[in-house]
C-alpha cells in the first residue's frame, strides 16, 4: 500500500493525458455495460427460464392454432403437473406504433404457472369476478398513464368478432409486478373465456400451452411423450423447454450475440491500443526516474509491479466509472421502455466487466512494464548526461 | 498567400518527417479511428442491407389489396368473391390473353431449421395464382422449373434456399400432413420474395383448411398513376371492405422500424467510440506538439507565422485520421459487404434473408466521421502549438 | 560493516569493456583500488577516463567485465540483480549531478523513497525523513516540490535521500557540477560534515580541483587506470 502514493503521483504527472485515457477507458466500459443490457433485452435472459417449464405449440409454426381440448390430454400425461393455454392476441391501443404483448389466459392456472408475475390477492379476486377484466404490467400502466378501473379499447386485426368488428373492450382490474428484474412488466393479460366467446372464428383454439413437469430431469422424455400423443393428428405438436424456445426465438432475430461480441471486440481493441500507447509513452518519458529508483535499491520486480499497478489503476478507475455509469443509467428502468422493456446490466456481465478491467490493465501495462524492468540502471542514468 | 502556403508545406513536411519516431502513438491514433469507422460501417451495413431488400421489393405500379383494418397479409382475409371484384377493377394491366394481372394469394408461415444454427425459424410459404409471375415481373428461375398448378410442388427463393436447410431442388418439405416437392429455385431482383417459398394457392387452400379464401391480391396496374383510379373504384364499391396500398409503400413501411432501430444503435455506439478515439487522437497530437516544442519555437523565431503552425498540426492530425478512416472503411467493406444472413420481419412474423451492404454513401459517411475526429483531435493541440512562448521554448533542453 | 581501520572497499584488477557496434571500448583496464573506512576520496580525471564507470561499479549499478569488487567484505560483483538491489538499498547512498529527484513528489516524499524498501512503519519513516532533512538544513522546506527549490536546495534533498537509510558509503557523481560556486561550497561543506561527524565514507567524482581539495585523498584516473599524477 505504501507504494500506492508513488503510483498515484505518476498518474498525476500529466493530468490531461491521464484524464483523456481514463475517459476513453470509461467509454469502453460504458459501452460494454450498455451492450450487455442490450443483448439481454434482445435475446432474453435464458438463465431465468424455468427448467421445469415446457412449451407446446403447433408443429408447423407457432402461428398455427391448436385445440384447447388438448389441455386435458396433456394434463393426463405422466409427469405433467400443470398446463395452461395462451394465445397471441396482437391487440393495438389507438395506434399500431403502441405495440405491446397482449394475451388471453386462464387466470388461476396462468398465475400458478408463472409465479414471476406477482398479483395481489385483491386484484386476483377482481380478475376472477370481472369477465372482461385485464391484469396489466406496471411499466405498461405507466407508459399509457392507465389506472386500475380504466376501460381500455384494443383493436385486434387478427381476432375479429363474428360481425367483423375488431374492437375489444377491457377493464383493468389489477396490475402485476415482477418477482425478478428480468421479467417483462409491459404485458397485458385478459381472460380466455371472454376472448373465446367474443371471437368470430377459430373458437376453441389457442396458440400454445405452457406445461409444467414435476421433474425437470425428465423434461426431454415428457416432451417426447407429449408430442407422440398428438402425432398423426390434424394438429401435430412440438414441445421444447422454455429456454430452448427463447433461444430459438432470439436466433430468429439474428446472431445478436456474435454482433455484440464483434462490436465489443472492436471497442476494446481500439481502447487497448490507445491506452496502451499512452502508458508506454508515459513510461518512456520516465526512463531516468526509473533508473534512479533502481539505483536507490528498487528491484526489477518491484519496478515491474509499479508500472502494472499504474496501468491497472487506470483501467479499474476508468472501468468502474464507465460500467458504473451504465449501471446507474439502467438501474431506474429502461431508457426506452416501449422498445426494450427489460433493460439492465446483468450481474454476470458486471463480473465479466471487472475481470476485463484487470485484464485490460495487465495487457496495456505489460509491454512498458517489461521495458521498465529490463532497463539497465547505468544506461538509464547515462541518458540525461 | 503563396508565402503562407509554402510556410505550411515546409512545417508540415518537417512534422511528417518526424512521424516515424512517433509511429507508436501515430499508429495507435489511426487504428483507434479505424475501429470507430469499422463499427460504424459494420452496423449501418446491416440496416442498409435490410432496407435495400425491402426497397427493391416494391414497385409503385403494383397494388396490394388487403381486408380493411389489416396492416399485414397475416391478419387479412378475402373471399373468392372479393378477389373477383378486385380483379375486375379499372386500372389493372392485362396480359396478351386479356386476363387481368391480379394474383390472389395466401400467406402462411412454416418452421424450418436455419442452416447456420439448426434452430427453427419462421419461413413464409405463399400460395399464388398463375398471374403472380407477371405481376411481380422480376421472377427468374435460377434452377429447376416452376411448380405445376394443382400439384404439391414448391419453388423456393434464392435467399430462403441459402438460409434454411432442406430446400434443395428435389428434396421434399413436409408441412403437417402434406408433402411438398421442391422443383425450382428463383431470384426476384434481390427482394423479399427471395426469402419466400411459393406454391399454387389452389393447393395450399385445402392443405390449410382455408376453403376458398385468400389473404391478399397483388395487382399490376397500367401505370403508377392508375393507383388512384384503382383504389377509388374499390373503396367506393359497397360490396367490398378492403384497403389498397402501393407495394413500394407497403415494404418501405416494413423496414422503417427495424432500420431506424439498427441505425440508432449503430450511430450511438459509433459516436461513443468516436469520443474514445478522439481522446486517443488528442493524446497523440498533444505529445506530438510537446515533442516538437523546440523545433516549432525555432521556426517561429526564424519568422514563420503562428497560423501555419496551427494548420500544419491540423493537417498532420487529419492525415492520421484519414489513414485510419480509409483503413477502417476498407476493412469493413472487405469483412461485411455481401455477408448474408436473415432476420425476423415483425410485420410478417417471418424471416427475411438479406446481405450486409456497404454502400459508397456509407463509406463516404465513415470517412467524414474520421475526418471530423481528426480535425477535433488536432484543434486543441494546434492551438497549444501556436501559443508556445518562443524564448522560453528555445531555452529548454 | 567493519571497523575503522580495515579497508571498506577493495577493487582488484577490474576491467570494464563496452561494445559500441563492432568496436570494443575498454573503459577500465586492470584497475585496483583500496578505500579505508571513513575516507573522503575524490576521483578526478578527464572525461572518458572511467570515473563514472568506476562509481557505477562501486554503487552496484553495473558489473565489471573482469575482476572483483568487494565492499564491506562482500563480493558485490557476484550478487544477483535482486540481491544487488537490496544491497544498494541498505549500504549505499547515491548523489547525482542533476539531483534526479522525482518532480511529481515533495522533498519529503523524495527523501522517503528508499525507506519504502524497508519494513519501517509510516511514523518511523516520517521520523527518519525529518532527521535527514534537518541534517542537510532543509527542515523548513519539506513540502516543496523540486521545481520550487533552487539547485543547491535540490542537491540537499538529494543528499538527504542518500543518507536517510544511514548507509556506510556515499557515492557522489559530480555533486557540484550543476551548481554555482557558492551553492557548490555549501554542498561540499555538508559532505565534509557528514564525513567527519557521521563517519560516512564518501567517494566523489569531480573534475573541479576546488572540490577535490575538500577531500581527504584524491586519486586520478586516466584511460581506465590510476595515474600517478601529483595531487593538485
Amino acid at each position: 500500500m505504501k507504494f500506492l502514493y508513488l503510483v498515484a503521483c505518476n498518474l498525476r504527472r500529466k493530468k490531461l493525458r491521464t484524464l483523456l485515457t481514463l475517459l476513453s477507458i470509461g467509454i469502453a466500459f460504458f459501452l460494454f455495460g450498455l451492450l450487455g443490457a442490450l443483448k439481454l433485452a434482445l435475446t432474453g435472459d435464458v438463465s431465468i427460464a424455468n427448467a421445469d417449464r415446457l412449451m407446446t405449440r403447433h408443429k408447423v409454426s407457432i402461428i398455427q392454432m391448436i385445440p384447447i381440448s388438448y389441455q386435458a390430454r396433456i394434463a393426463a400425461i405422466p409427469g405433467v403437473s400443470g398446463v395452461t393455454a395462451q394465445t397471441w392476441f396482437g391487440g393495438i391501443y389507438q395506434d399500431p406504433k403502441n405495440f405491446f404483448a397482449s394475451m388471453p389466459v386462464e387466470p388461476d392456472e396462468f398465475l400458478k404457472m408463472y409465479p414471476e408475475f406477482v398479483v395481489s390477492d385483491a386484484h386476483r379476486q377482481a380478475w376472477r369476478t370481472t369477465r372482461n377484466g385485464a391484469i396489466v404490467g406496471r411499466t405498461l400502466m405507466e407508459r399509457f398513464n392507465w389506472k386500475v378501473g380504466d376501460r381500455i379499447p384494443l383493436s385486434a386485426p387478427i381476432w375479429r368478432h363474428a360481425d367483423g368488428r375488431d374492437a375489444w373492450e377491457f377493464e383493468i382490474v389489477g396490475t402485476y409486478e415482477a418477482a425478478r428484474k428480468s421479467v417483462d412488466t409491459s404485458q397485458f393479460f385478459f381472460r380466455y373465456d371472454y376472448f373465446d366467446e367474443g371471437r368470430g372464428q377459430n373458437k376453441g383454439t389457442i396458440s400454445w400451452f405452457a406445461v409444467r413437469v414435476s421433474d425437470a430431469a425428465r423434461a426431454d422424455a415428457i416432451s417426447a411423450a407429449l408430442d407422440r400423443e398428438f402425432a398423426n393428428s390434424a394438429y401435430e405438436t412440438k414441445t421444447e423447454p422454455e429456454a430452448a424456445m427463447m433461444q430459438g426465438f432470439a436466433q430468429q432475430v439474428g446472431d445478436i450475440g456474435a454482433i455484440i461480441t464483434g462490436i465489443l471486440g472492436a471497442v476494446f481493441f481500439t481502447i487497448l491500443l490507445v491506452s496502451g500507447n499512452t502508458i508506454t509513452q508515459g513510461v518512456r518519458e520516465r526512463t531516468e526516474e526509473i533508473g534512479v529508483l533502481k539505483a536507490l535499491g528498487f528491484t526489477n520486480t518491484l519496478v515491474l509491479g509499479l508500472v502494472l499497478a499504474e496501468s491497472c489503476l487506470l483501467a479499474v478507475l476508468g472501468g468502474v466509472g464507465g460500467l458504473g455509469a451504465a449501471w446507474l443509467m439502467t438501474i431506474g428502468g429502461s431508457p426506452l421502455p416501449s422498445l426494450l422493456p427489460v433493460f439492465y446490466v446483468p450481474t454476470p456481465h458486471l463480473m465479466l466487466g471487472a475481470g476485463l478491467m484487470v485484464a485490460l490493465g495487465l495487457i496495456t501495462g505489460a509491454l512498458p512494464a517489461l521495458q521498465a524492468m529490463r532497463l539497465g540502471v547505468s544506461e538509464a542514468l547515462r541518458r540525461q548526461a | 498567400m503563396l508565402n503562407w502556403l509554402s510556410q505550411i508545406s515546409a512545417i508540415t513536411l518537417a512534422n511528417l518527417k518526424t512521424l516515424p519516431e512517433r509511429r507508436g502513438a501515430a499508429v495507435a491514433a489511426a487504428v483507434g479511428i479505424a475501429g470507430v469507422v469499422t463499427v460504424l460501417v459494420g452496423v449501418l451495413s446491416i440496416a442498409e442491407g435490410f432496407q435495400r431488400v425491402l426497397a427493391v421489393s416494391g414497385s409503385p405500379d403494383v397494388a396490394i389489396v388487403l381486408r380493411s383494418g389489416s396492416d399485414a397479409e397475416m391478419n387479412s382475409g378475402l373471399t373468392h368473391d372479393d378477389t373477383r371484384l378486385i380483379a375486375d377493377a379499372p386500372g389493372l394491366a392485362r396480359n396478351a390473353a386479356n386476363l387481368p394481372l391480379a394474383s390472389a394469394e395466401l400467406f402462411v408461415v412454416i418452421n424450418l431449421p436455419k442452416r447456420s444454427t439448426g434452430t427453427d425459424a419462421n419461413v413464409p410459404l405463399r400460395g399464388v395464382s398463375p398471374a403472380a409471375f407477371d405481376v411481380r415481373g422480376n421472377l427468374m428461375m435460377l434452377e429447376g422449373r416452376r411448380f405445376e398448378p394443382g400439384k404439391n410442388e414448391v419453388i423456393v427463393g434464392a435467399g430462403a434456399a441459402r438460409q434454411f436447410s432442406g430446400l434443395d431442388v428435389g428434396k421434399t418439405v413436409r408441412v403437417g400432413q402434406t408433402e411438398w416437392v421442391v422443383v425450382g429455385v428463383f431470384a426476384a431482383g434481390g427482394g423479399v420474395a427471395e426469402s419466400e417459398i411459393w406454391t399454387d394457392a389452389a393447393v395450399l387452400q385445402p392443405a390449410y383448411h382455408r376453403g376458398d379464401t385468400y389473404q391478399a391480391v397483388y395487382a399490376k396496374l397500367i401505370s403508377a398513376e392508375a393507383f388512384h383510379t384503382f383504389t377509388d373504384a374499390l373503396t367506393t364499391n359497397p360490396q367490398l371492405s378492403i384497403k389498397a396500398v402501393r407495394q413500394s409503400d407497403f415494404y418501405a413501411d416494413q423496414s422503417t422500424q427495424l432500420v431506424g432501430f439498427v441505425k440508432g444503435i449503430g450511430i450511438t455506439i459509433a459516436a461513443l467510440m468516436a469520443v474514445g478515439a478522439l481522446f486517443g487522437a488528442l493524446n497523440t497530437m498533444y505529445s506530438s506538439v510537446a515533442a516538437r516544442t523546440r523545433e516549432i519555437a525555432t521556426l517561429r523565431a526564424l519568422g514563420f507565422g503562428s497560423s501555419p503552425v496551427v494548420v500544419s498540426v491540423l493537417l498532420e492530425s487529419l492525415a492520421l485520421a484519414l489513414a485510419g478512416g480509409v483503413l477502417g472503411a476498407a476493412g469493413a467493406w472487405l469483412a461485411f459487404d455481401g455477408h448474408t444472413t436473415s432476420t425476423m420481419n415483425w410485420q410478417t412474423f417471418s424471416q427475411v434473408a438479406f446481405a450486409f451492404r456497404v454502400s459508397p454513401a456509407l463509406l463516404v459517411q465513415a470517412i467524414l466521421w474520421a475526418a471530423m475526429i481528426g480535425v477535433l483531435g488536432g484543434l486543441f493541440p494546434a492551438i497549444r502549438a501556436a501559443r508556445i512562448p518562443i524564448a522560453a521554448a528555445l531555452r529548454e533542453t | 560493516m567493519t571497523t575503522d581501520q580495515s579497508p571498506l572497499i577493495r577493487i582488484a584488477d577490474v576491467d570494464k569493456t563496452y561494445r559500441r557496434g563492432a568496436e570494443e571500448i575498454r573503459v577500465l583496464a586492470g584497475l585496483s583500488l583500496t578505500v579505508q573506512c571513513g575516507e573522503f576520496l575524490a576521483l578526478m580525471g578527464p572525461s572518458g577516463s572511467g570515473k563514472s564507470t568506476l562509481l557505477n561499479l562501486l554503487g552496484g549499478l553495473d558489473r565489471p567485465t573482469r575482476g572483483t569488487v568487494e565492499i564491506g567484505g562482500e563480493r558485490i560483483d557476484a550478487l544477483s540483480d535482486r540481491r544487488l538491489a537490496g544491497w544498494r538499498a541498505r549500504h549505499v547512498g547515491l548523489v547525482f549531478q542533476f539531483y534526479n529527484l522525482l518532480p511529481v513528489m515533495t522533498a519529503e516524499r523524495n527523501v522517503e523513497l528508499p525507506l519504502l524498501l524497508t519494513h519501517l512503519s509510516k511514523a518511523d519513516r516520517r521520523k527518519h525523513v525529518a532527521t535527514a532533512l534537518a541534517i542537510v538544513g532543509l527542515a523548513h522546506r519539506t513540502s516543496h516540490y523540486p521545481r520550487q527549490l533552487s539547485g543547491g536546495e535540490q542537491q540537499r534533498v538529494g543528499i538527504a535521500r542518500a543518507i536517510v537509510t544511514d548507509p556506510t558509503l556515499l557515492l557522489c557523481d559530480e555533486p557540484t557540477g550543476d551548481l554555482d560556486r557558492k551553492s557548490g561550497d555549501e554542498i561540499l561543506s555538508l559532505l565534509q560534515t557528514l564525513n567527519r561527524e557521521q563517519g560516512k565514507t564518501i567517494i566523489m567524482v569531480t573534475h573541479d580541483p576546488h572540490a577535490s581539495s575538500r577531500a581527504s585523498r584524491t586519486v586520478h584516473l586516466d584511460k581506465g587506470q590510476l595515474s600517478a599524477a601529483a595531487p593538485a
